[in-house]
């Protein structure tokens, strides 16, 4: 997979971002780390995407799929590309 | 009048008009998001494109050039990327406060200010390298059309032969 299709929207030092990254680490993934604003009011690229200011934030343009919440974002990447995931 | 002194930097080897523009990753920081970013895929999409080092965000010559470069309008013409050690969170900041539509790589450990031939001993303070000021203008196949390092410091490019390079590009 091209590592252009998967952003992960994160912060530096970030647990909720470090469980996503472990989990896209297992699954063998590539993906695009885009690291953000600390500010919570001035995150506005994530606020786009999402429509909420929280980071972990992952867009899979494979899918069109842009979400947020690790538990979310974790339940996603498992069944979409976990074994006998979709894709 | 007060004496003052300018120095003068050591001869180097670096890049120059004519060369290839050595590839490199680094983070790329704009205002809303840094992340790593190829100088060759960079060019790919939007060369012609002027790669500035610069000292540390916060010295006076960085913020200098920065202001130079808008006020001549260079900013406006292509696209401009900086260089330096400063960190993410600096550069940040560093295109808050001067205002410049620009992107600026980090590059911590210098190695960018290495493969161009612009290492600065910081002025003997213990384990600093930094980049010198200098401007490669690149075109589309990666090939350095105008080059200015400085030879001394504080040195500044000559706006009038970097914007008539431009001119012969964009």
């Amino acid at each position: 997979m091209s590592s252009d299709q998967l952003v992960l929207y994160r912060l530096q030092a970030c647990p909720y971002c470090e469980r996503v990254v472990r989990v896209l680490d297992d699954l063998g993934l590539d993906y695009r780390s885009r690291f953000v604003e600390p500010m919570h009011s001035e995150r506005t690229v994530v606020r786009r995407l999402t429509g909420k200011r929280t980071v972990p934030a992952l867009v899979d343009e494979a899918t069109g799929v842009t979400m947020s919440e690790s538990a979310n974002i974790v339940d996603y990447l498992r069944a979409t590309y976990g074994e006998g995931g979709e894709a | 009048m007060v004496d003052f002194e300018v120095t003068d930097l050591p001869e180097t080897d670096h890049v120059a008009a004519g060369d290839e523009a050595p590839e490199f990753t680094r983070p790329l920081v704009g205002e809303e998001f840094w992340e790593d970013r190829s100088f060759a895929a960079l060019v790919d999409e939007e060369a012609p494109l002027l790669l500035l080092t610069h000292p540390m965000d916060g010295a006076f010559p960085t913020t200098y050039v920065w202001n130079a470069l808008a006020d001549h309008g260079i900013v406006d013409r292509l696209p401009v990327v900086g260089c330096s050690v400063s960190t993410p969170y600096e550069h940040r900041d560093l295109l808050a406060d001067r205002g410049v539509d620009a992107r600026l790589y980090s590059d911590p450990a210098a190695g960018v200010a290495e493969a161009y031939g612009v290492t600065h001993d910081l002025d003997g303070m213990a384990g600093v390298s930094e980049h010198r000021l200098a401007a490669f203008l690149v075109d589309e196949d990666r090939v350095v059309r105008h080059a200015w390092v400085a030879s001394q410091q504080p040195d500044f490019p000559d706006y009038e032969a970097l914007t008539a390079a431009v001119d012969d590009l964009v």
